[in-house]
């Protein structure tokens, strides 16, 4: 007689679970992860006549890897790069910023709409996207250009006295190519980044919590900042990464709504490769602006993860 | 100057309807609740006890009729301008605000000053033996602790009137019970007037000094715990409150010092008077403790019944019989086990004679 066996279970690291995860975990490394070990190679590799040259070589049986800093000490001493990224930043956080005081009131009524009608903003939301962004970037051209019908407004508004005062155009009537056009173009690019993550944590709001706030004697403003904002902390801060990081490394908008005022790193990095045809400067300067981003972010994290921990 | 206040008209509920676009919650509701008492809305859901509570703190706009605390008129008062504070069922804790911080968050919409603050906020702590709790957050503690913290934090105010909507609905059975007794302590020491939502009678009828039974948007009887279980006015009330026996039957006899009504399987002869006529259809509500088992058949034509033990349930303290009568209904009755199990228990199958007394009884004629 034969002893039933239990039925073996496969080995922990493939079970249905691990491969649902691993395969997008796949995806990064090949296509994000590889990708940057690669320029992180180029960052510190020498420029031969036309190519790049390798950072090691056997010869005699000897092993020899040059790693070249030049690239690094250059981008650190010469103010042009300190100025792109500064700039970047600035106007990656202007951006966020501007999404988040559009985006934070558009959430919160979307959220509080009526729930048959919440599936149809949400398209709304989101139908800008069956358009090539390209294409709506380009639009903005028109729209501002002098002659534009936005531009008409605005300058019938008088808000150009405003953007003047502002220093963010630089003659009156004249909205193209200024760090205003840009500011325009990114925060109306990556509003739905600030909208989804919001409207995904308000709605999820324990209206509960509002009327107990009334009934100990909070007015609704004041109960919206007490209660509303601080339990909405979560959504902002992911709406805030998702436009704030891609906003850093733009390189269309500035291009196609920029100016000259409004050099930007996505830029500065397009030079290096294009027109300087020095790739190892262009890998080292992608390499800080990765690093720029990624140290804070990281350390966010481990500072949320911790205060989470604490929780428990 | 705001007139001198009737303590025993301390709220006032004056003729109060909430139609939702044609159905009416609330449906012509009055109510004078005296200063001090702890007054209980008990009905099932739906019945409006909710919508009325609404309306108390203000989340809710009555279609019509009044509602005056103390003298003020609430009317147009929206909630934050209310002198009363509500316990949430779900305590609606404020998840990011630390104990402390969620009972001093009324006290700062005062404007108080800091020190007065603190001092409050400690009162209400130590009034919920919750001062060690004061650092954690919401999450950070068992449902029963939430329930007290949600307790200090509507009575820190010091409101005039404490309105709770079904305070222990999210505890556990054992807990519910002590907690009941725990709250109404805390209450009857601050000494603030309560109405208090439940759909749980037992909660009500030991919470609460009076009750008002709620059906379908109106009262259908309001009382203390002991009338509206004694004398329950309504074949409903009766139903809804504890266990009973309701049988159908018509006045027979029809005297001023007793009646006597005739049901399918026995004859009630009730030792009082009713508003009646010979011959109405009435119901007898009869409640299964004030029955009595024996083996032999008594000498009384009335108030006995004959009938099989067909279920039994032991509860510990009491057992609880179904008979199964001549016509096939059932009749419950629970015995207190004052004496330990004996051998000549009455057990399934057993054919009994159930007996109760002439004032046992209620005639409801509706």
């Amino acid at each position: 007689m034969s002893i039933a066996t239990p039925k073996s279970r496969a080995p922990g690291w493939w079970r249905g679970r691990t491969a649902v995860i691993g395969i997008p975990y796949l995806w990064l490394l090949a296509f994000f992860l590889a990708p940057f070990l690669i320029v992180l190679k180029y960052s510190v590799s020498r420029m031969g006549d036309v190519t790049v040259q390798d950072i090691s070589a056997v010869t005699d049986g000897a092993l020899t890897v040059v790693l070249k800093y030049a690239n690094f000490i250059f981008i650190l001493t010469d103010g042009l790069y300190f100025t792109a990224y500064m700039s970047s930043l600035k106007y990656a956080a202007v951006t966020t910023l501007c999404c988040l005081l559009i985006g934070y009131p558009f959430a919160y009524f979307m959220a509080r709409a009526k729930a048959s009608l919440q599936p149809t903003l949400l398209m709304l939301v989101m139908l800008p996207f069956w358009t090539s962004f390209l294409l709506r970037v380009y639009a903005w051209k028109g729209l501002l250009d002098e002659g534009g019908w936005v531009a008409n407004l605005l300058t019938w508004l008088h808000v150009d006295q405003a953007l003047l005062a502002m220093n963010v155009i630089e003659a009156q009537g004249k909205y193209m190519h200024t760090s205003f056009s840009l500011i325009v173009g990114m925060t109306y690019t990556y509003l739905p980044f600030m909208i989804l993550p919001l409207y995904s944590n308000l709605s999820k709001l324990d209206l509960r919590l509002l009327e107990a706030a009334a009934d100990l004697g909070a007015t609704p403003w004041k109960a919206f900042w007490l209660i509303t904002v601080p339990l909405s902390k979560a959504g902002i801060i992911a709406g805030s990464m998702l436009v704030f990081i891609p906003c850093v490394g733009e390189y269309v908008t500035p291009e196609l709504l920029g100016g000259p005022q409004t050099l930007m790193i996505g830029r500065v990095i397009w030079d290096e490769f294009f027109s300087n045809n020095d790739p190892p400067m262009a890998s080292a300067v992608a390499v800080i602006l990765v690093l720029l981003i990624v140290v804070p972010l990281a350390l966010f994290n481990k500072y949320q993860a911790e205060a989470q921990e604490a929780r428990k | 100057m705001t007139p001198p206040a009737d303590n025993a008209k301390f709220l006032q509920i004056k003729d109060i309807v909430k139609d939702f676009g044609g159905y009416k919650a609330v449906n012509n509701v009055n109510l004078d609740i005296a200063k001090g008492e702890i007054f209980a809305l008990l009905g099932s859901s739906g019945c409006g006890k909710t919508t009325l509570l609404r309306m108390l703190a203000g989340f809710e706009t009555p279609t019509s009729g009044r509602i005056i605390l103390n003298g003020q008129d609430l009317a147009g008062l929206p909630p934050y301008e209310r002198p009363l504070n509500m316990m949430f069922q779900s305590y609606a804790l404020f998840p990011h605000l630390t104990v402390w911080d969620n009972i001093a968050f009324g006290l700062k919409r005062d404007g108080l000053p800091a020190a007065q603050i603190g001092e409050r906020v400690e009162a209400v702590l130590k009034l919920v033996q919750l001062g060690k709790f004061a650092k954690r957050k919401p999450h950070q503690l068992s449902g029963g602790q939430q329930q007290r913290v949600a307790l200090a934090r509507s009575l820190a105010k010091q409101p005039q009137l404490l309105l709770l909507d079904e305070p222990l609905g999210a505890l556990d059975k054992k807990l519910r019970e002590e907690t009941q007794i725990e709250l109404v302590n805390i209450i009857e020491q601050v000494g603030v007037t309560c109405v208090m939502v439940t759909h749980d009678q037992e909660e009500a009828m030991t919470m609460a000094s009076r009750i008002a039974v709620m059906s379908e948007g109106r009262f259908l009887q309001v009382g203390s715990p002991g009338e509206i279980y004694e004398t329950p006015a309504t074949r409903f009330v009766a139903d809804f409150i504890g266990n009973v026996n309701l049988m159908d039957g018509t006045v027979e006899v029809d005297e001023a010092d007793h009646v006597i009504i005739g049901c399918q399987d026995c004859k009630h002869y009730v030792g009082h008077g009713i508003t009646g006529t010979l011959g109405m259809p009435v119901s007898v509500a009869l409640r299964p403790e004030k029955i009595a088992l024996q083996r032999e058949k008594p000498d009384s034509d009335f108030n006995a019944v004959v009938g099989t033990v067909q279920e039994l349930s032991y509860f510990g303290s009491y057992t609880v019989y179904r008979l199964k009568l001549a016509s096939g209904k059932q009749l419950s009755v629970s015995q207190a086990n004052i004496t330990r199990q004996r051998a000549d228990q009455f057990t399934w199958g057993d054919q009994v004679w159930a007996t109760w007394q002439p004032n046992s009884h209620v005639v409801l004629t509706q």
